[in-house]
């Protein structure tokens, strides 16, 4: 053995270091009181009905009061951003649809948006408010699992079933856009797959017939119902200077009363060309949150009927054939076009040596894509800023002094997905 | 006419009818004497659970196709017609399953819980007046004895959260004891005014006295009673603690609380403890308030038994898909701060009413009216107590959410100022 790597005898190896430090942590974690056996430690999780996933807690409780909660991340590693590192640009989407496996329109929108700007691409117009319509779907789609959880969390079981009973309208539209209903994988680096059906524009007229009823269906049942009001105001209160330092965002940072909105403040994909309001909330409590994201629902559904009124015609990809396959008839013709094929599926588009960072508002909150190019057809490294991890950083603040039955609340008011905290 | 009739007290009397039968069929069998009587004895028990199982069975098939609905879906529809096979296909999937106990569990009383839960379950199917002259046993003392078993489930919970070593059992087991021994308070204090208006604690006398019979109301007693016939159905879904009251098995929240650790058989017997307790807090209710198995005769007694029974139930399902779970403190509140205090001043109400106003002049009281001037002094004065209580309760929570929202302002101020400071830098 080379004596270069191998240690002096009596030496505290690296592997030993860390485990003393990680132990020393642990006990800071929890109050001196639980090595007395005066608090209880509870391992809330990952197997625990309402953890939304595989959410691991470490609660110290006193009674049902929660003294202290670290949120123990890592469950579900999928390794997804070191997985892109060996994907070319074009590769890539597919594996975005799985960070939150709820929203994978918006996903895909953050991360051909990042691939866009790095390689300089002008999106058609036509393309962009296809993105917008289906990714307005995808926030409804995200917020109606939130929804039905969260109730079902704090004890509502039918708002569940009546949420999954809307959410297969809006699973229908995506499987008839990407012949997928969760996976959809629907966008591309300059554009999208291929034009959306005929039969997508009546689907989601559908949608926008049922919905506003749907959504007073659901005020009736909670938003006035004087138990669910008991179980959400004054609990998990965050101040805004506290969620603001937490780096928290979407709803849960709009429910403080924060006015931050992706939307808004760095419009993308065309969004400011549509009339839309961005709820706040003022309390920063389980129950502002709740309100925030049921006021998104009509906002939702009046950006997607502008966009479907105000449509316009054309492509829905680039023309730069660089980036965007050619057509099928060309391939067969053109010498050119059977370059291009081979080219992009074989090694893919080359990017320059760049950085980029690319954000968009998802149901969650900002939900970002770094993207560091070398020049070559595969990203160097890629991070995705997922807001269900910034969010989560939070809990510990929003659930001190809480019951144990307001924690479960605190957590489906935050709305993470543990798909998205590890990627 | 007179033959329909006779066909009618027939049909009426028929369970008393067959019961007589099979009695004096086994006392001829083996002659009169105590050891025929212990044979009665065990079969009449053998009826009782054999109808608690077949309750248990039949509710658990109920109450899944009425949720179902309630949530707009189908509901149990692959075994047998309608699913009604599905309870028998549970019990074959629970007998079927392993039965673990865990390792550092105390064992007997692990062992015990789910026994005696069922056990205390069917005993106090006992007293339940099926039809006239059918019950188990007519105790002179049916109410107590029914209050007095019921709080032996609190144990068994107990038992069963603690014997299992499990951190989530134990949470479930301190749950159970602040709401089951609190919600014994409330529920006794509302069958006292039933007791004091019939004068019996006999389940059949409280049925006759809610009847056309001599010296009876012809009138139940929920419009009598009307605070007593709320707060004890109240009390009693958190009594057997169903939603929203379901704390001590709050999935969402402690996972299944104090039967975490069951599984297959012991864990069905918890199941059949709790459906068969929701079930008799349905039947006593309509004893105590709906006047039981009476009702007019044109309809067999024991379908009107069922008949009420069920409806109430068909309340608990209905609140269950309908209500978010509350929490422990508003439980623990709600309990003592209001069904307490409220109950006792409505028995106050009772004495007090009974005492000034009577429907015959053989008893001590001021006025003598008739019964159903009697209701309605009754219900007045119970809608005027109720009304009084939730005006002062609604008052107290308003202030109670004034306090809420001036510390949410004082919140919004700090928040601002910080905003300021930020813009300012």
């Amino acid at each position: 053995m080379d004596s270069s790597t191998t240690p002096p005898i009596g030496a505290i190896t690296t592997e030993n270091a860390q485990l003393d430090v990680t132990l020393e942590q642990l006990k800071k974690l929890v109050s001196p009181r639980a090595f007395t056996g005066e608090t209880m430690l509870l391992n809330m999780g990952p197997q625990h009905p309402s953890t939304h996933g595989v959410l691991r807690l470490l609660l110290e409780l006193d009674g049902e009061t929660v003294i202290s909660c670290v949120p123990d991340i890592g469950f579900l590693h999928t390794g997804i951003e070191k997985t892109h590192e060996g994907k070319t640009y074009l590769k890539g989407v597919p594996l975005t649809d799985r960070t939150d496996y709820l929203a994978p329109m918006i996903n895909n929108l953050a991360y051909c948006g990042a691939i866009e700007k790095l390689m300089g691409i002008e999106v058609p117009l036509r393309a962009q408010y296809i993105r917008v319509i289906l990714a307005e779907l995808t926030r409804m789609n995200s917020h109606l699992v939130w929804l039905g959880t969260h109730a079902l969390d704090i004890g509502a079981m039918s708002m569940f079933l009546y949420c999954m009973r809307e959410r297969e309208d809006l699973l229908d539209v995506f499987e008839l856009v990407s012949g997928a209903r969760m996976m959809s994988s629907y966008f591309r680096p300059g554009g999208l797959w291929r034009d959306v059906p005929p039969a997508f524009f009546d689907l989601v007229k559908k949608v926008l017939d049922v919905f506003p009823a749907r959504i007073i269906e659901y005020e009736r049942l909670l938003k006035e119902n004087p138990l669910w009001k008991e179980r959400t105001i004054g609990v998990g209160v965050i101040s805004k200077a506290d969620a603001l330092a937490f780096g928290m965002s979407g709803p849960s940072l709009r429910g403080s009363g924060v006015n931050y909105d992706v939307r808004k403040a760095f419009p993308y994909s065309s969004y400011d060309h549509f009339d839309f309001n961005v709820p706040l909330g003022s309390n920063g409590d389980v129950y502002d949150r709740y309100r925030c994201r049921l006021d998104e629902f009509p906002q939702s559904l009046r950006i997607i009927k502008q966009a479907l009124d105000r449509l316009p015609e054309g492509p829905v990809m680039t023309d730069d054939r660089k980036i965007a396959p050619p057509p099928k008839h060309e391939i067969g013709t053109s010498m050119e076009a059977l370059i291009h094929h081979f080219k992009l599926w074989t090694e893919g588009f080359s990017g320059p040596n760049a950085d980029v960072y690319f954000a968009v508002e998802s149901g969650k909150g900002e939900y970002g894509v770094y993207v560091h190019g070398d020049g070559g057809p595969k990203p160097r490294r890629l991070h995705f800023r997922a807001p269900s991890l910034c969010n989560l950083q939070a809990l510990p603040r929003m659930a001190k002094g809480a019951l144990i039955a307001d924690l479960v609340g605190i957590v489906g008011s935050i709305d993470i997905v543990l798909g998205e905290v590890d990627r | 006419m007179d033959n329909i009739l006779e066909v009618l007290k027939f049909i009426n009397n028929l369970m008393a009818f067959v019961f007589d039968e099979i009695g004096k069929f086994i006392t001829g069998l083996l002659g009169k004497g105590p050891g025929t009587e212990l044979v009665l004895m065990i079969l009449a028990a053998i009826g009782l659970i054999t109808f608690g199982a077949v309750t248990m069975m039949a509710l658990t098939w109920f109450e899944r196709k009425i949720v179902a609905r309630i949530q707009d879906r189908i509901g149990p529809n692959q075994a047998g017609p309608f699913g009604l096979m599905l309870p028998l296909a549970d019990g074959v999937k629970m007998l079927t399953k392993e039965d673990i106990t865990p390792a550092n569990a105390d064992r007997w009383v692990y062992l015990i819980a789910p026994i005696m839960i069922a056990a205390f379950a069917m005993t106090s199917l006992a007293v339940i007046p099926f039809a006239p002259r059918v019950a188990g046993v007519n105790l002179d003392i049916g109410a107590f004895f029914y209050i007095a078993i019921g709080s032996g489930s609190t144990i068994a919970i107990l038992m069963a959260g603690w014997g299992s070593n499990n951190k989530y059992s134990l949470l479930g087991a301190f749950r159970t004891v602040a709401q089951l021994v609190g919600y014994e308070v409330p529920m006794l204090l509302n069958v006292l005014p039933v007791i004091m208006l019939s004068g019996s604690m006999s389940l059949f006398d409280i049925i006759a006295k809610q009847t056309d019979a001599p010296g009876g109301f012809g009138l139940p007693f929920i419009l009598f009673l009307p605070v007593s016939a709320l707060v004890f159905l109240i009390s009693g879904i958190a009594e057997v603690g169903r939603s929203p009251f379901d704390l001590m098995e709050a999935e969402s929240e402690i996972v299944a609380g104090f039967h975490v650790e069951y599984s297959g058989m012991k864990f069905a017997l918890f199941m059949m403890g709790e459906y068969v307790n929701a079930a008799v807090v349905s039947i006593m209710f309509s004893t105590f308030f709906l006047g039981g198995f009476a009702g007019p005769i044109f309809i067999p007694p024991y379908v009107w038994f069922l008949a009420k029974a069920f409806s109430i139930f068909f309340i608990f399902m209905w609140l269950r898909g309908t209500l978010p779970r509350v929490r422990v403190d508003q439980l623990v509140n709600l309990n003592w701060k209001f069904f307490v205090p409220l109950s006792i001043i409505n028995i106050i109400v009772v004495m007090v009413m009974s005492k000034l106003f009577v429907t015959f002049p053989a008893q001590p009281g001021l006025f003598v009216v008739s019964p159903l001037v009697y209701m309605a002094i009754m219900l007045v004065s119970g809608l005027g107590l109720l009304g009084l209580a939730l005006t002062l309760a609604s008052r107290s929570a308003r202030r109670e959410r004034l306090a809420i929202a001036q510390e949410a302002a004082e919140h919004r101020v700090a928040n601002q100022a910080f905003a300021t400071a930020q813009t300012g830098k």
